[in-house]
């Protein structure tokens, strides 16, 4: 580890991607991460890498090659089982030092938020928060300029030898997205925002011949100062928001009758074969729904194949959750209504008329 | 024993926001607001105050000058002190560097035993969620971020943090840095004793002079040309094309539910 310098930029080689898991169960981002991170790591002719900590997860150590790691290196400690921001940082900025990658992935979950500007700051470099697109090469970023933003790409000289991490995010709640680099410092750090990057398929024979080395990193529990007393799980219903194909949102829009508004969003993702219920933050904050049904900036960002809208005004915050979904039908009184701007299918009408009407339909194909 | 506030002034951005030709935000068309959950991380103070009235509330936060008046309201809400960061050396600069120059204002002010430092989770402009905890790494304070419930105890806090699908109760010793969310309390208003009497209050400015030499601040990565972080593009998000209008009638709906169909889609 000696001589390790941050300024180094040709030191540094390989995309690692920290593999988050809780209760020996990795989650989903990681794969995200993974599967994106593959992409990245061709663009540069690189490796890619998964880093898993915990305590008895070599069961685990194996997944991340069914998503394209090259190589899985894996910290086993019973100090790392459950997460502390203090081991966590200590092993993840030793094995970075170790290793030296150019490129650095952590999900943007409640813990990967607390973790990455910490990580960061002791390793001395740039961090971007919670990036919704990332790339390496420059035509591959000008393209998805050409189709997400109205930039006029023949303005302006455009290097495309370069070969930094591109990483676009959303800012001021969504009504800006600006695309940051971090060109005199490495690792290359992000954030990414779960359920935003498309998850490869999972490659058994891949993940059964990945190379996995398990790594030694001393820790010891004076080492962690903020201490966890319990982990208490919130368990309701889980409703899985960010995997459902069909969502049915409600809104402000229900206040009329409560208990009739959710009953026809049940009944309405039912009749589409099967579907969750979200929520805007109006609901959530009347205590009609649980956090957990949130979509948008500070609830779940989703990418159903249907997301219908009712009695949601689409104030962006909330759009920011969900206008990647593929299909959008917004049913709205207002016909002014912002969420019409991202709707595929426009409804105009009162959502305790146009609901029963839409289940009559869905019934008859 | 302090407990020192991070407090950032954002445009308010749940209104219309002003976006220029060149895809950055208009700031001057927009109003100025304290940041949602810096509100809770101050009450977070002023309540630990009400139980030990010796504590000294000092908020501290960085940008241009006319943040005073939000300093003023901060102050007319009770806290004892204010601090103001603010020179053209430190202007844009990214977490990285914020966290480092607020971190050399904090070890400026003095940090002992018992003190807390509290930011808010997240800013509503920036929307890293990153000052916190850098700002804790600098400082080589352990952290507790998304606290939701906090008890102070002899030397030590402990503090309820909210996962996605539940909380762990985390022990960390004091001095310690909290991240606040707006679930952990209801801001207070400013009083009219408050406000009769802000202006009596110490209200101090830290200059580039003042910190210049704090061991924390390495002038080769503050300000826009130090940071390690550069804007390279920035963009309004894209408008959807105009969608299909239904008619809300049986019809109308029947036609969309066919045109689903007939594309597979449902
Ligand atoms: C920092 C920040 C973060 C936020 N994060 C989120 C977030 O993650 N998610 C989120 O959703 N919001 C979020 N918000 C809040 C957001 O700004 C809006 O306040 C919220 O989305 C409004 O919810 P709504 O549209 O359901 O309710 P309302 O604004 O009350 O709108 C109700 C809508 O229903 C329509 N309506 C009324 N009656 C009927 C009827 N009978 N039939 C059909 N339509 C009807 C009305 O025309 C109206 O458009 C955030 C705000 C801030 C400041
Ligand atoms: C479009 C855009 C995108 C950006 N993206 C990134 C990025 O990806 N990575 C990056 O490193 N920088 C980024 N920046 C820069 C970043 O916004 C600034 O450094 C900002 O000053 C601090 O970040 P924040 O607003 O996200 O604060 P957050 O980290 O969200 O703030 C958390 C808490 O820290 C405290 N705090 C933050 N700033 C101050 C302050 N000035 N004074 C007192 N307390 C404060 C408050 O308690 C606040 O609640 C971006 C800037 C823009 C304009």
């Amino acid at each position: 580890m000696s001589n390790y310098d941050c300024r180094d930029i040709q030191a540094f080689s390989g995309v690692m991607v920290f593999c988050e898991q809780r209760e020996g169960v990795m989650n989903q981002t990681s794969f995200e991460l993974l599967s994106e991170g593959r992409k990245l790591a061709d663009d540069l002719g690189v490796d890619l890498w998964g880093l898993l900590l915990g305590s008895g997860v070599e069961e685990l150590a194996k997944q991340p090659g069914g998503y394209g790691a090259d190589k899985v290196f894996v910290v086993d400690d019973p100090l790392l089982e459950p997460y502390t921001t203090d081991a966590y940082t200590k092993v993840i900025t030793e094995v970075v030092k170790e290793k030296r990658p150019e490129i650095l992935l952590i999900g943007a979950t409640n813990l990967g938020r607390d973790l990455g500007p910490r990580i960061a700051a002791r390793l001395h470099t740039g961090l971007t928060a919670d990036a919704t697109h990332l790339d390496i090469d420059t035509k591959k970023y000008m393209d998805f300029l050409a189709e997400a933003s109205n930039l006029d790409l023949t303005k302006g000289k455009w290097n495309m030898e370069d070969k930094g991490l591109k990483m676009t995010r959303p800012a001021f709640g969504g009504h800006l997205m600006a695309t940051i680099i971090c060109p005199r410092f490495r690792p290359q750090m992000s954030t990414v925002r779960p359920g935003v990057l498309a998850c490869a398929e999972f490659d058994a024979a891949k993940a059964e011949t990945v190379t996995v080395e398990p790594l030694k990193v001393p820790l010891a529990e004076s080492d962690i100062r903020a201490k966890v007393l319990e982990v208490v799980k919130e368990t309701k219903e889980i409703v899985d928001l960010i995997g459902a194909e069909v969502i049915v949102s409600v809104g402000g829009g229900i206040s009329k009758d409560v208990e009739g508004g959710l009953k026809l969003a049940e009944e309405l993702a039912e009749a589409f074969g099967g579907g969750v219920v979200g929520a805007s933050r109006a609901v959530v904050d009347a205590g009609w729904l649980p956090s957990d049904r949130q979509v948008g900036q500070t609830g779940k960002t989703v990418r159903p194949r249907i997301y219908v809208a009712l009695g949601i005004s689409g104030a962006i915050q909330h759009k920011a959750g969900m206008q990647d979904s593929e299909y959008i039908i917004a049913v709205n009184s207002n016909p002014d209504a912002p969420i019409f701007e991202a709707a595929d299918y426009a409804i105009s009408g009162d959502l305790y008329k146009v609901v029963p009407l839409m289940i009559e339909a869905l019934k008859e194909v | 024993m302090k407990y020192i506030v991070c407090v950032k002034q954002v445009p308010d951005t749940s209104g219309k926001v002003a976006v220029k030709e060149d895809g950055t935000m208009d700031r001057s068309k927009m109003a100025t607001i304290i940041n949602p959950d810096d509100l809770n991380a101050v009450e977070a103070a002023l309540t630990l105050k009400d139980k030990n009235p010796e504590a000294k509330v000092i908020v501290v936060s960085m940008g241009p000058p006319p943040a005073a008046k939000m300093m003023h309201e901060l102050l007319a809400m009770g806290a004892d002190e204010a601090v103001l960061v603010s020179g053209r050396e430190f202007g844009g600069s990214d977490t990285f560097a914020t966290s480092q120059i607020l971190a050399g204002a904090i070890a400026h002010i003095g940090l002992e035993q018992d003190d807390i430092v509290f930011c808010g989770r997240q800013a509503i402009d920036g929307d890293t969620a990153q000052v916190g905890p850098q700002i804790a790494e600098k400082l080589d304070l352990p952290q507790v971020s998304y606290a939701a419930d906090i008890e102070q105890e002899a030397g030590k806090l402990k503090v309820k943090r909210i996962l996605e699908d539940g909380y762990m109760v985390i022990e960390a010793p004091t001095p310690c840095l909290i991240t606040c969310i707006k679930e952990l309390n209801q801001p207070r208003y400013m009083t009219v004793k408050g406000i009769l009497e802000f202006d009596q209050k110490p209200y101090t400015v830290f200059d580039f002079e003042t910190l210049k030499d704090e061991p924390l601040i390495e002038l080769d990565t503050i300000g826009l040309k130090g940071s390690p972080t550069n804007v390279y593009k920035s963009f309004s998000p894209p408008v959807k094309g105009a969608g299909i209008t239904v008619e809300p009638t049986a019809e109308g709906i029947g036609s969309m539910v066919s045109t689903l169909a007939a594309k597979h889609i449902i």
